[in-house]
């Protein structure tokens, strides 16, 4: 998992509501039994036309912002089906992070999972933020240890869960992490099934 | 202890540890997670980080597996797909599940089926567990008093590794529905009226508890249908008190508890209530005698109206909404006023985890009964599961549909999402019985209604959206 501690690079504006990940990663690119690949399958359908003609007014396609490393989103971004396939199409295209007010849950979890930075403002504060950048797009930097985004002429504080920005700044292993509390499963189950029998599937392997 | 919140008490249950220093909502605890249930299409990745690290899966017996999203759905199937990497997905997932000793059902499993359908009907969802799973929709067992919900593919490689996940309390919200719903109305209508009522943000970061008459009043399919679409107006968790319909459902299940389990867990089982008192974050309030059947107009499930309406005019939305709402008309190909029941259609589709079960084929049937598919539709039926399949058949429903004109199918996801071969071509409209309108969702270009299974059979009948009360001789 990339690390996130401060990155700069163009943001680029995409304020619909609920944009569903059927539309960040449309259903051509779920066929893997790995994560290429996935990149081209960013924003498919709004990218690319029927013949794979890009779109040239689609904001991704634009020259400044065809590496853009942050999205301005609108409310419940990532809403839909639960395919990790959208993030994991967002990191390979080069999105670090999205700025938002709200974000899907199960989303959010998997952005959190592959170090996908997640930014929920105030209503106001976005606001300000996506006038700062324009219709065009503009760059910006975040800056996770201190709190803060920056564009030309605006600084904004925001917060966000310290377990989560632990592990964005850190890359920790999560499984490997909650393994070393094996003890204390192993001693829960034993508590649990002796009062929930009808749940007992068997041993643990 | 203070009052505490069904939601609550299922989630305290589970606690192995706490993760910070905190309380309430936002407090993160590891989560202990009874079961699961896999899919071929969000699993592989899970399976191949396993192997990378050397990792076991903590507890096999606790997963199952099937095939139900990329599978063919024709009624000959058998063979490999056609799509190679599909069939790959399909053969990846068989090879997973004999190498880390977790059951899997393919294709010619009698038992296959929509995921959310075989669970329940084996009896493997039961009150007070809770299961996370890699498919949105988990949100359905929430029908049985069971928190579900939907997980990424980095949480099923930790589920399956340690049956637990790091989990951030839910702020809880109730929704009470007062009344009954009036005849010829379904769970599907209720539902879609909710996610219109609050948003399709409504109740993001939330879990649900429905309760009131009209909850009471419904079959356990019915509940499944609402807890099901409840993650479309944003909620992670959907719950319903069980009650003795749920407890007679699971009893006598072929995975269900025996007899003598069932009579120790009853009275676990009749405890899983809110407590008298208890605070929810939110309150929601639903009139259920005043809903009437809805369809959608728009491409997020909120944007939808009851079948006597008209496609609305974006500018007489709110400020917040116009733009959506114009972009959602262009992709649809509507013009503002428009009555919803002139709108007409090519496709016509019965299926989905939301509604493809015994009960909605019945109710379907019912309509189609005697009549024909309009000329120019193509209606497809697709059960919910393989053993919904058969029991439909013996009941003569399969005659039903296919002397209307309607396709009958095998099952599996089919064209509620399209990954299979089941696909809407660019500009066909569909009344669908399906979970999401989303742009492409049923195929690039494709554009879907949303309705009650009963509203698709009239729509197939008409050639058109059309109120299901004024075409069917409705049992009171």
């Amino acid at each position: 998992m990339e690390r996130f501690v401060k990155v700069a690079g163009a943001a680029a504006p995409f304020p619909a509501a609920n944009v569903d990940t059927d539309v960040i990663m449309p259903k051509a690119f779920l066929k893997g039994i790995d994560r290429s690949g996935l990149a081209r399958g960013l924003f498919h359908d709004l990218r690319f036309d029927a013949d794979g003609q890009e779109r040239p007014d689609f904001i991704l396609n634009r020259a400044a912002m065809r590496s853009a490393r942050f999205l301005l989103t609108g409310p419940n971004f990532g809403c839909g089906s639960s395919r990790e396939h959208a993030v994991w199409g967002m990191q390979q295209f080069g999105i670090r992070g999205l700025i938002g007010t709200t974000f899907a849950g199960i989303f959010s979890d998997n952005a959190a999972n592959n170090g996908l930075l997640l930014v929920s403002l105030p209503e106001e504060d976005l606001e300000r933020l996506f006038s700062a950048v324009g219709p065009d797009g503009a760059e910006i930097d975040v800056d996770l240890e201190k709190l803060k985004i920056r564009t030309a002429d605006l600084s904004l504080p925001f917060t966000i869960e310290e377990t989560r920005r632990r592990a964005l700044m850190e890359g920790l292993d999560r499984i490997g992490t909650t393994l070393e509390k094996s003890r204390e499963i192993r001693a829960f189950e034993a508590t649990y099934f002796a009062e929930t029998p009808w749940l007992d599937r068997g041993r643990a392997a | 202890m203070s009052p505490r919140t069904l939601y609550e008490k299922i989630i305290d249950q589970h606690k192995v540890l706490s993760l910070d220093d905190k309380s309430g909502p936002g407090s993160t605890v590891l989560l202990y997670i009874d079961r699961t249930v896999l899919n071929e299409y969000t699993s592989p990745q899970a399976f191949a980080g396993l192997r990378e690290a050397e990792r076991k899966v903590w507890r096999p017996a606790a997963a199952l597996g099937v095939v139900d999203h990329v599978n063919s759905t024709a009624p000959n199937r058998g063979g490999p797909v056609e799509d190679v990497s599909a069939q790959k997905q399909i053969e990846f997932f068989a090879q997973n599940g004999r190498d880390f000793g977790i059951e899997m059902f393919d294709i010619l499993d009698p038992r296959q089926g929509i995921e959310h359908v075989v669970l329940p009907e084996l009896g493997w969802v039961l009150p007070g567990s809770v299961i996370a799973a890699g498919d949105s929709h988990t949100t359905t067992y929430g029908a049985f008093g069971a928190v579900g919900f939907g997980i990424g593919t980095s949480d099923i490689e930790h589920l399956l590794a340690t049956q637990t996940l790091p989990y951030a309390r839910l702020r809880t919200m109730h929704v009470r529905v007062e009344g009954r719903l009036p005849v010829g109305v379904t769970a599907k209508d209720l539902v879609m009226a909710l996610i219109r009522k609050v948003g399709a943000d409504g109740a993001v970061g939330h879990a649900l508890e429905y309760s009131g008459e009209a909850i009471g009043q419904l079959d356990v399919e019915g509940r499944m249908t609402i807890c099901n679409m409840s993650v479309e107006c944003g909620a992670r968790v959907a719950l319903m008190a069980p009650d003795e319909k749920v407890f007679d459902y699971v009893a006598g299940r072929p995975r269900g508890p025996s007899p003598e389990m069932l009579e120790r867990a009853r009275p676990v089982w009749q405890a899983l209530a809110t407590d008298p008192g208890a605070i929810f974050d939110r309150e929601v309030f639903l009139g259920a005698t005043q809903i009437s059947p809805m369809v959608t107009w728009g491409t997020s499930p909120d944007q939808a109206d009851t079948i006597d309406g008209t496609v609305p005019e974006p500018a007489t939305l709110p400020v917040h909404a116009q733009r959506d709402a114009a972009r959602a008309l262009e992709y649809m190909g509507l013009t503002p006023g428009r009555r919803l029941r002139d709108i007409t259609i090519d496709r016509a589709f019965i299926g989905s985890c939301t509604n493809a079960r015994l009960g909605d084929l019945r109710d379907a049937a019912r309509v189609l009964k005697g009549r024909r598919v309009a000329h120019g539709v193509r209606a497809m039926v697709s059960p919910g599961s393989s053993t919904v399949r058969r029991e439909a058949e013996a009941e003569g429903l399969d005659r039903v549909f296919i002397d209307a004109g309607f396709e009958w199918r095998q099952s599996g996801c089919s064209m509620c999402l399209a990954m299979n071969d089941d696909v809407l071509a660019p500009g066909e409209r569909c009344a669908s019985s399906t979970n999401r309108n989303f742009e492409g969702r049923q195929g690039s270009g494709g554009r879907t209604h949303l309705m009650s299974p009963a509203m698709v059979a009239a729509a197939a009948v008409a050639g058109h959206l059309t109120d299901v009360r004024d075409l069917a001789e409705v049992e009171a």
